[in-house]
């Protein structure tokens, strides 16, 4: 049986999605939260790193309201995904389903893709792999709970990953320079900016992302 | 786990729908031209740099640790290298889980 390139792509990232959903479901069950909390909040939010950062939060004693605004904020980078695939969610009612595929993973391997129609099945088939991959570790994790931390099995090295080597393509384009200065100037605004303002601060490369664009 | 909590995240959904949804409709709204786009979809990797690099070096705390870096140094190698996707990943997992066995943090 053959499987055609995008759609093992999808099936990787998927993959890789359920091993982290199983450590944010462990986390989750470890933290006291019932089974189905992290599986039901991450089929409805479905943006992976802001339910951890919300659950994480509470776990560390934050103040509800305080974890809610941190894992808001952090999601108001889908303004921008929604922004730059538009052109790829279809009409009607598959557009509506296809909005809440929007996420860092789908984006990624959509706008690695250069033909417009074979971006769509790429949003498409990542966003549903997603979507049944990341509810669905996270509820493993939960029953499994405690018995193997997810750091023994290096889990947590597997989102940065996934989306570095999405972002390959693009680092192999003029917008080397711009992603590179947003990774830094992410991580510096990490040694002080409150939880969920630094990987937004990526967006200051901005100017210099368009004005190597031009050249 | 309180109703504070279970609405909070009810509407943390609601919020990232809407953000996905407006971000879109402004879009098919105004038909931005080729430069517009180009914007567009360069603010989308720039977030994805930022989104990679926190979560690869910070754990929401400070640094993520030396195990971690690690792994995700060898995954970005071997994907500049243009080794398939599971090996990248494989990569990443176990010279992490590798490291932290021996002791690294």
């Amino acid at each position: 049986m053959t499987v055609d390139p995008l759609t093992r792509s999808a099936l990787l990232i998927a993959l890789a999605v359920t091993t982290v959903g199983v450590a944010y479901g462990a986390m989750a069950a470890s933290q006291g939260f019932p089974w189905w909390f992290a599986p039901m909040l991450g089929t409805a939010v479905l943006a992976a790193s802001a339910e951890m950062l919300f659950l994480g939060l509470l776990a560390g004693g934050a103040n509800p309201l305080l974890a809610f605004g941190a894992a808001a904020l952090v999601n108001s980078r889908h303004l921008a995904y929604g922004m730059a695939v538009s052109d790829r969610l279809g009409r009607g009612p598959a557009r509506l389903l296809r909005i809440h595929l929007v996420n860092d993973e789908s984006v990624a391997l959509a706008l690695a893709v250069r033909d417009r129609d074979e971006s769509r099945r790429a949003l498409t088939v990542a966003g549903l792999g997603i979507l049944a991959a990341w509810p669905s570790g996270a509820l493993a994790g939960g029953l499994l709970g405690t018995v193997a931390p997810p750091e023994v099995l290096g889990l947590d090295a597997l989102f940065p990953a996934v989306i570095l080597a999405l972002l390959v393509p693009a680092l192999r384009t003029r917008l080397r320079t711009p992603l590179v200065a947003a990774m830094s100037i992410a991580l510096v605004g990490a040694t002080w900016a409150p939880a969920g303002l630094p990987p937004l601060l990526g967006l200051l490369a901005l100017p210099l992302a368009m004005r190597r664009a031009t050249r | 786990m309180t109703p504070t909590v279970l609405l909070l995240g009810a509407t943390l959904a609601v919020v990232t729908y809407i953000f996905r949804a407006a971000g879109a409709l402004l879009v098919a709204r105004v038909e931005p031209g080729p430069r517009a786009q180009q914007a567009v979809d360069a603010a989308a990797l720039l977030l994805l740099a930022g989104v990679m690099a926190t979560t690869a070096l910070t754990d929401g705390e400070g640094y993520a640790g030396t195990a971690r870096v690690t792994g995700v140094a060898v995954a970005a190698l071997l994907a500049w290298k243009q080794a398939p996707l599971p090996l990248v990943l494989v990569a990443a997992a176990t010279v992490t889980a590798g490291l932290r066995l021996a002791g690294v943090p």
